[in-house]
């Protein structure tokens, strides 16, 4: 609150959000956004999905127009109309997906679309010399000649920022910079922003690793549901603080209660390996009634190990057996004639035919249901369409296309696809990626409920508090490697990440 | 409420032939609405600007000219459909002919037409299964594989008789693309007709049918599902070059002759076709009734200029300037939803 004032009486050189609103339609995605960045402070915008985070970035970046509002930068009102404007008035944005072209060399993409030119050739030696010297600023040992594909993520996503620091970016928009970068890299890139903070560069710093923020952040922002709704003028706040601010209402009422498992095993895995070693000799059971939680790091293995028990990537050795039967894993089709059915990780290219509609999606995997001796007709598809829907209550209509609900209601199709058959092993990877809040919590009903019809369910979450709130056994896989299967009342927070990064 | 959910239940149990009737047949032609307005406004210009297009006799022109085309749309559909390209059904169509000419000609094999043309459906599905096997097994992009199948099939058709034609077949073959039973349908057209309807109805009420929508639309999420898209594709490639090869034997019988040079550039032909009909190159959009709209769009264009007396050349540049804006407004269309 203190901040009010100051602002008035002597304005920084910084960059000042005021009211800024933005519609789709009737959704309105930011409303009266307001907040500032003073030079050489690392700011971090805390919030779940679809709180307005990115789109607010990505105005201050020039990449989205806002319906209201201003904002000031460097005592200037400021309104980019592109993202060439931004660069142009100091301002970059480093994406979560890199925008590198892999083909060409490291000072290549630092300089692309402003090469240095000598009597109409491209300088090469100047050009280097110059991305080196950036590289160098970053603590980045790497030849500018390098093709950027030969280099891991965390590296070119230096690549990246050593890009905006030539175009003299004085304020730097990182969104989720760490997602895919392991604790050393994550470490080095802290080094990095604390030094550029020294010589005056200010940050926005989007994550939701909120153990990150006390450690690189200034101020936190919290926003929910496009607006903001708290403002720290430290970043020492406690997490559960923060979540509950982010959620709108306290943490614990948000994971549905679970009932005790049954007795019978549905599903056994023993030793099972993948061929690229990603994950290693991995045994464990699941009986009916029960979730299981799959808890670990990225590039743990969670996604290859689920991935292969559905059929879906190859096994080099191991057993997979549904209620005592072994299955021999072929592929998803012989995985799903054995009761073994997955909701993939990536929602849109691996879960739903985005272009068709509600009931083609359902009726994809259900033919033999649909249409036993193959005749697949309009009405059979729509039946069996309004049976899914309002089993898992999804908000849609069989002939709607499935492009035009949100993320949550898109998880309950791919969900409702499953559940008719019924199977007996239930695998959901990431269910709730890219899903808001009020949302998830439906999902959690759902897989609960799952899990009470006597189904076993395996779900894997990066999400800690999501494993921790959902499974009666979270199972920790560590580079490939199975650490533990941990018991409800002896997971936590603190003995999940133990094994995990053991 | 009740009564007409009765009624329709009732319908859907008596048979595809009656769902795919009457009201379900606007599922045929659905999302084609573009090119439909295409097709009529062309006819109704031609009918105005000249005496002779809207004849009975002209009309039953126009089929016989596109049936080659026609019957190869069919296969280049399913392929387009699960979001692949064959570009040898040019080739596979010369080669076809070619073997057909060779087993069933006197001076080389003389085993007979019928002979001949079960010889020559075998060798066409052979080059699409092959085609097939280098998409799902080698991993190659359907571009390159047909492309390389393109070159090959060319060079096997030159091959069989050292680049000469084969002259001359029984009348009974050359008749069915010449008599008109009923007084207006000869068999060939008949062939493209049933062809398409089978194939219309493949698409749309049977469950692999489907699966190729899924297929095009995703192929991961396909294979997630459990369809086996790999055995699929290599069917799609297969039928494709198939019905490539049963179009070179509908060209045989039309000329009464086979050459290794027939079908250059057909294979462009077909793909504009099947786009006009409103099919996407990525994929998963796509229908017979569309492809139809297509092929009849080239057809009626064709026979229209000609009619007209504009020149061959002039007839490329306008077919060029019409695949072009047919897509761009379904693009600009699809964009605006």
């Amino acid at each position: 609150m203190s901040a009010e004032p100051r602002q008035s009486e002597s304005p920084h050189n910084g960059l000042f959000v005021n009211g800024l609103c933005k519609s789709y339609g009737p959704v309105q995605v930011l409303a009266d956004a307001s907040f500032e960045v003073r030079p050489g402070e690392v700011v971090a915008l805390l919030g779940e999905n679809g709180a307005g985070k990115s789109t607010v970035s990505n105005i201050i970046a020039g990449s989205i127009k806002p319906d209201a509002g201003t904002i000031i930068w460097r005592g200037k009102p400021y309104s980019p109309a592109n993202p060439a404007a931004a660069i142009e008035a100091g301002v970059g944005m480093i994406h979560q997906e890199l925008k590198l072209l892999p083909d060409l060399s490291v000072a290549e993409n630092v300089y692309v679309g402003r090469l240095p030119m000598r009597s109409g050739r491209i300088d090469r030696a100047t050009m280097n010399a110059k991305a080196s010297a950036q590289l160098k600023r970053l603590g980045l040992d790497v030849s500018p000649e390098r093709k950027v594909r030969t280099l891991r993520v965390a590296a070119q996503q230096q690549v990246e920022i050593a890009k905006a620091l030539t175009l003299n970016a004085e304020l730097l928009i990182l969104d989720e910079p760490t997602a895919a970068l392991g604790g050393e890299e994550t470490e080095l890139l802290f080094k990095q922003i604390r030094k550029l903070k020294a010589e005056g560069m200010s940050f926005i710093y989007i994550s939701h690793r909120l153990d990150e923020i006390a450690q690189i952040a200034d101020r936190v922002v919290v926003m929910r549901d496009g607006r903001i709704v708290a403002r720290h003028e430290r970043a020492d706040i406690p997490v559960r603080t923060v979540v509950e601010q982010m959620v709108g209402r306290s943490v614990e009422r948000m994971f549905p209660k679970l009932s005790p498992p049954g007795e019978k095993t549905l599903l056994e895995v023993e030793n099972l390996s993948s061929p690229e070693r990603s994950f290693n000799n991995v045994s464990f059971s699941v009986k009916s009634g029960e979730i299981l939680g799959i808890a670990g790091l990225i590039g743990a293995g969670r996604t290859e190990l689920v991935r292969a028990i559905a059929g879906a990537d190859p096994i080099s050795s191991g057993v997979v057996r549904v209620a005592d039967q072994p299955v021999h894993l072929s592929g998803p089709a012989a995985a799903i004639r054995a009761g073994v059915v997955l909701v993939p990780e990536d929602r849109k290219e691996q879960g739903v035919v985005l272009e068709q509609t509600i009931g083609e999606n359902l009726a994809i995997g259900n033919f033999d249901h649909v249409a036993p001796k193959g005749w697949v007709f309009p009405k059979a598809v729509q039946r069996f369409a309004e049976t899914g829907i309002s089993r898992l209550g999804v908000k849609g209509r069989p002939n709607q296309a499935v492009s035009k609900l949100s993320g949550g209601n898109q998880q309950k199709v791919i969900i409702a696809k499953w559940v008719s058959r019924p199977p007996k092993v239930f695998i959901l990877d990431e269910p709730t990626r890219g899903i808001d809040v009020g949302a998830r919590a439906a999902i959690y009903d759902v897989i609960a409920d799952l899990a009470r019809s006597g189904m076993a369910v395996v779900v894997v979450s990066s999400d800690l508090e999501e494993v921790l709130g959902l499974s009666h056994r979270v199972l920790v896989l560590s580079r490939g490697r199975q650490r533990g299967i941990l018991d409800r009342d002896e997971s936590s927070n603190v003995a999940v990440m133990e094994l995990a990064t053991s | 409420m009740a009564v007409s959910n009765e009624t329709s239940e009732l319908k859907a149990g008596t048979g595809a032939a009656q769902a795919a009737s009457g009201a379900k047949l606007s599922a045929l032609f659905a999302g084609t609405m573009g090119p439909l307005i295409g097709l009529v406004l062309l006819c109704l210009a031609l009918a105005l600007t000249t005496d002779t297009f809207l004849t009975v006799r002209n009309i039953l022109n126009v089929l016989d000219q596109v049936t080659v085309l026609g019957i190869m749309a069919i296969g280049m559909t399913l392929v387009i459909l699960i979001g692949g390209i064959d570009l040898s059904v040019g080739s596979v169509l010369a080669l076809a002919a070619m073997v057909m000419g060779y087993v069933a000609y006197p001076d080389y094999l003389n085993l007979g037409v019928p002979v001949g043309i079960v010889a020559a459906l075998m060798v066409a599905a052979l080059c699409g299964l092959v085609s097939g096997l280098l998409v799902t097994v080698t991993k190659l992009p359907p571009f390159i594989a047909t492309l390389a199948m393109m070159s090959v099939a060319r060079g096997l058709a030159n091959m069989i008789t050292d680049g000469s034609q084969i002259v001359g077949f029984p009348d009974w073959f050359t008749n069915l693309s010449i008599v008109r039973h009923f007084g207006f349908l000869s068999v060939t057209v008949g062939l493209m007709i049933v062809l398409a309807i089978v194939f219309a109805i493949f698409l749309n009420y049977r469950a692999t049918g489907r699966s190729l929508y899924a297929i095009g639309g995703s192929a991961e999420v396909a294979r997630l599902s459990g369809i086996p898209v790999k055995s699929l594709t290599n069917w799609v490639y297969a039928i494709c070059a198939l019905l490539a090869g049963l179009a070179g034997i509908v060209l045989a019988a039309r000329l009464d002759s086979v050459q290794p040079s027939s079908g250059v550039g057909y294979e462009l032909d077909t793909i504009a076709a099947v786009v006009i009909g409103g099919a996407s190159l990525s994929g998963g959009i796509g229908s017979i009734g569309g492809t139809a709209i297509g092929v009849l769009i080239i057809g009626v264009l064709r026979n229209g200029l000609n009619l007209l007396g504009v020149s061959p050349f002039i007839q490329q540049v306008v077919i060029g300037v019409v695949i072009a804006l047919a897509v761009a407004t379904d693009t600009w269309r699809r964009r605006r939803q």
